[in-house]
């Protein structure tokens, strides 16, 4: 008994420990060392970055700091807002214009027209349209997942068997059920690779947007260490909105598993 | 068996049916003039050239695509013609050529989905019958996996129970097996061998493969090169339940030169059709 535990225990410990693992944990070790030396033998044209140390420091001074997570709160506020505003018009519409021909025609054209538009190009137009800058960025933000929800919605209904429909209409279905119990889950699949698409634009939007605009948040936390010219603060606040944003996705990714436990199992 | 009291019904009468598609630019002439009848109950196999219009057939019975000209009946009542053409419903049931059951319902969800969207049994009363249906053709176990954690031919099995379930008047196949290795055909065969012998309804099964016609067909339909029309017809006077063995049968072997002659020739004049059109 004690010998198979053992044995257990070793595979447990190689799960954790193997040596994919351990070359991970090196590589960034190394990048830390050699950003170390990069400073300390102060390489041309870098002279002015700052120690890992400094930054450390600064990050545990961030980390202290009620106006840094209050950094946090106003930027992840703003992205949800802006996200789940465009979620809630894009999933209907984009179902509308992939069930409806007409609808499409006569919505689409308008729709690809302004699709291209880079989001941050709207940024002078929002600030400008709504009555405060807060609104503004709600939109920015909006802007910045909407056209992709709508986009990979119509792709997602259009993708889905006809086979499916029919067999559901023989089986009984009406118009309703097979919007409900086939076109929507059908389409679920690509509705979750808009989401995810969608938030990781949302945070290259909102941050672009903070700078330019905003007042708080994690961009403008950011900017503003760069006006006071604080250079560990600004990767402080390069390595928060990294981190913040990776969230968001694991956030929407974990939602997409939770509503497509056909998908996970295999 | 599971399907229930069997009522004979399911006679279906094909008259001088014509499709074309496109009629104002390409205008194919997928059928023309079709005509022949299913018995009720009489398991019905069609062959033909691919491409010949054989799906463009069960699409009209099935009512998910329309006729120009001509009518179909079903225990006498109209169910296709260029003016009328009734919705799909459970009287007609299909299971299709690449599979349709829902990826996203489990097995047991799948097979239970007619009979509780139809609101004709309580969930809990579909769920027994389901699970009883899987039961007796050896799928128990598998009710709460998802289409894609099973085998193609698991897949077929339950699509075709989804099927029976509704206790529909007609099941038509198309091209159910195709893909399917040699041996999960024969599985295939006699799983549908077993069902059609405990409860006879009308079949209407496409397939390519001469084989599977004559084991499992009480009549098969041969279809010309397109536009469609009715080659042959050969009955297949083998006893009920076949098993695997008649394949070497002298009367089995004398209706597969039949069948094949007259599918050899369709083929020819497809393949010489095809060539005029390349040329």
């Amino acid at each position: 008994m004690e010998m198979i535990q053992e044995l257990r225990l070793k595979r447990e410990f190689k799960k954790v420990f193997n040596i994919r693992v351990i070359r991970g944990f090196l590589s960034i070790v190394m990048f830390v060392v050699l950003w170390q030396l990069v400073v300390f033998i102060k390489v041309p044209y870098l002279e002015n970055l700052p120690y890992p140390k400094d930054v450390a420091a600064g990050a545990a001074d961030a980390a202290g700091s009620r106006t840094y997570w209050f950094g946090w709160g106003i930027s992840l506020v703003r992205i949800f807002v802006g996200f789940i505003m465009a979620q809630l018009i894009g999933i209907p519409l984009g179902l509308a214009m992939g069930i409806s021909r007409t609808f499409k025609d006569f919505t689409f054209p308008v729709f690809e027209m302004l699709r291209p538009i880079p989001p941050i190009a709207w940024i002078p137009l929002a600030i400008l349209f709504w009555p405060t800058r807060e609104l503004s960025i709600y939109f920015l933000v909006f802007i910045g997942a909407f056209f992709i929800i709508v986009i990979n919605v119509i792709q997602g209904v259009s993708n889905i068997s006809v086979s499916l429909k029919w067999a559901a209409s023989s089986l009984g279905a009406r118009p309703k059920h097979i919007f409900w119990r086939i076109l929507v889950p059908g389409s679920l699949p690509s509705i979750i690779t808009g989401m995810t698409v969608g938030m990781g634009v949302t945070w290259n939007v909102l941050i672009a947007a903070e700078m330019i605009a905003g007042q708080g948040g994690l961009g403008r936390m950011t900017w503003e260490a760069y006006t006071n010219n604080n250079i560990p603060f600004i990767v402080v606040g390069m390595v928060s909105i990294g981190v913040a944003g990776y969230l968001c996705s694991t956030l929407v990714r974990w939602l997409g598993e939770k509503a497509m436990p056909w998908k996970k199992r295999f | 068996m599971v399907t229930g009291a069997q009522n004979h019904q399911g006679e279906i009468l094909i008259k001088d049916v014509t499709k074309i598609y496109d009629p104002e630019g390409v205008h194919v002439v997928a059928m023309k003039d079709c005509s022949f009848d299913i018995a009720a109950g009489e398991f019905a196999v069609i062959v033909g050239p691919s491409g010949c219009g054989k799906t463009t057939l069960l699409n009209a019975i099935a009512g998910f695509d329309t006729i120009t000209s001509g009518e179909i009946y079903l225990d006498g009542e109209l169910i296709s013609s260029r003016d009328r053409q009734i919705k799909p419903d459970v009287e007609r049931m299909v299971v299709f050529q690449n599979g349709a059951l829902f990826p996203w319902k489990t097995v047991m969800e799948n097979v239970i989905y007619g009979p509780v969207v139809q609101k004709r049994m309580k969930k809990r009363e579909a769920v027994d019958a389901a699970r009883e249906m899987l039961h007796q053709v050896g799928l128990n176990g598998i009710e709460d996996k998802y289409p894609e954690e099973l085998s193609s031919g698991v897949q077929r099995r339950v699509e075709i129970l989804r099927a029976l379930i509704n206790k529909p008047k007609v099941v038509m196949l198309d091209e159910p097996f195709r893909g399917l290795d040699a041996v999960a055909k024969t599985v295939m065969h006699e799983f549908l061998m077993d069902i059609f012998c405990e409860s006879p309804r009308t079949m209407f099964f496409i397939t390519h493969d001469l084989d599977e016609a004559i084991f499992l067909g009480s009549k098969v339909i041969i279809m010309t090169t397109r536009p469609a029309q009715v080659k042959k017809i050969v009955h297949v006077d083998l006893p009920w339940p076949r098993e695997h063995h008649v394949l070497g049968s002298k009367i089995y072997l004398d209706l597969k030169r039949e069948v094949l002659e007259a599918v050899h020739e369709e083929a020819k004049k497809a393949f010489e059709a095809g060539e005029r059109e390349m040329a």
